[in-house]
């Protein structure tokens, strides 16, 4: 919950000794995580994968995400995909190429699971560096100037905004509760309680929602934002251009390795 | 659990999730007001942080889904919301990928939105909390299942090799199943004592 929280009211510092990364168009930043996920998600060879992935890392260092959460965030595929990918080397058929407790390992199953793992660690890394660093707001208005629908990116920033507020909101009721002793266990009392709780969150919420359409009525809000940064004037720069061009290459590199 | 990663499945898999989630989304944001999208995106924030809260179920922690929740008082902006909130969980968390992205709120919002059907045609305005916690605790349960049936479904649809996995997927959310099902259950009875008219009629 905290990653959402220390967004809340992140303001970018001044420009100077930005990473790279950061001086990137948003738009730069969308095209690039797109292309970047079709290509690893198309191509096959393990060869191939492990340029991906080490593409991703590049890009890891480029926008200076911390290492230490990086490779936790790696590592934290979820439990069922664990067992998704554990369970492949024994239900993939072919050449066999060890039988621990009379189970066949087969070495198609496990270069499948190799391949899974390192497809998903790639573009988890690629999505981070490129887009999770960005300010949510521009990450929206990047989607916005790129042709996403009006009202979905409204959504999108709305949502992003509320996330922080019902973040707090919801700490301060866990903190009544712990007031009066509650303490979660497994068990229908608890279950009960983290409902009524999230019950109360939701009322609370929807109570908000209304004073706040209320309010931006009264400001002759029709459904459209003004963006106040005249966004039309900056133009992808001589940067994006650059970055743009290396990362083409390098994913045509990619993609020649696995479809060669 | 709706976050399988981006190098899964197959490629005719991810092509008719992307296409039924786009319709849905399409058709969400169709009947969507403007005006009305504070509040979508209050109750779409309120699901997300509700859905990174992990509590004790037995042995294992479980987070909630709330996609059954979500359905009752979202009716179709059930998918953009969706669409929303795993976009975010995959840009901030790592969860889930981009090209995935399509399957993943597939997986979510058509059983969200069914369960949200089956309440409102059964819930009656003026009908007491304790029926209200019945049709909640079942469509918070049913969602949750046919959602589990659907990522096992998409995995099995994407190599035979996944089908143990996707025996299992359906197998280990059972007890998510109990648990969102006393949670919906309780939430709902709530919001027909405190908040009739967020039942009545989606947001």
């Amino acid at each position: 919950m905290s990653p959402a929280a220390s967004r809340d009211g992140g303001f970018d510092s001044a420009s100077a000794g930005r990473p790279l990364m950061a001086r990137l168009d948003p738009r730069t930043r969308v095209v690039l995580a797109l292309a970047f996920s079709l290509t690893v998600v198309a191509v096959e060879h393990l060869a191939a994968l492990v340029l991906a992935l080490a593409a991703a890392l590049v890009l890891a260092v480029l926008a200076r995400l911390p290492w230490a959460a990086t490779l936790r965030r790696m590592l934290a595929l979820e439990g069922f995909m664990l067992v998704v990918l554990a369970l492949l080397p024994f239900t993939v058929p072919g050449r066999m190429v060890a039988e621990p407790l009379g189970f066949a390992v087969s070495a198609e199953g496990l270069t499948q699971a190799a391949a899974i793992a390192l497809r998903a660690n790639a573009v988890a890394v690629a999505l981070l560096a490129l887009l999770g660093s960005m300010e949510l707001v521009s990450l929206g208005r990047a989607l916005g100037r790129l042709g996403a629908p009006e009202r979905l990116v409204h959504l999108f920033l709305f949502t992003v905004r509320y996330v922080a507020v019902l973040d707090g909101e919801y700490r301060r009721l866990r903190l009544a509760m712990r007031a009066r002793a509650f303490r979660p266990a497994a068990g229908p009392h608890c279950w009960r309680s983290v409902g009524y709780l999230f019950g109360m969150l939701m009322v609370r919420s929807l109570e908000r929602a209304e004073r706040i359409d209320a309010a931006m009525r009264c400001r002759g809000f029709t459904g459209r934002f003004h963006s106040l940064e005249d966004e039309a004037a900056d133009r992808p720069g001589i940067l994006d251009w650059g970055f743009g061009a290396a990362s083409t290459a390098a994913l045509a590199l990619v993609a020649g390795l696995g479809l060669s | 659990m709706a976050h399988i990663p981006d190098g899964v499945l197959s490629a005719p898999v991810l092509i008719a999730g992307a296409a039924i989630s786009a319709v849905g989304v399409a058709l969400g944001l169709r009947g969507l007001d403007p005006t009305r999208i504070p509040r979508v995106a209050v109750l779409s924030a309120a699901l997300f942080v509700a859905s990174l809260v992990h509590f004790p179920a037995g042995l294992a922690s479980v987070h909630l889904l709330l996609n059954g929740l979500a359905g009752i008082v979202l009716g179709w902006a059930v998918f953009p919301a969706m669409l929303v909130a795993l976009l975010l969980q995959a840009v901030l968390f790592g969860f889930g990928g981009v090209v995935v992205l399509g399957v993943n709120t597939m997986d979510m919002a058509v059983p969200a939105l069914l369960a949200g059907g089956m309440f409102r045609l059964l819930w009656r305005q003026g009908a007491g909390p304790r029926r209200a916690a019945l049709l909640g605790g079942l469509a918070g349960g049913g969602a949750v299942l046919l959602s589990a049936l659907m990522v096992a479904l998409v995995l099995a649809a994407s190599g035979r090799a996944f089908e143990t996995a996707a025996g299992l997927v359906v197998a280990t959310h059972l007890p998510v199943m109990a648990v969102e099902a006393a949670f919906t259950a309780a939430l709902v009875s709530l919001l027909a004592r405190v908040k009739p008219e967020m039942l009545a009629r989606p947001a």
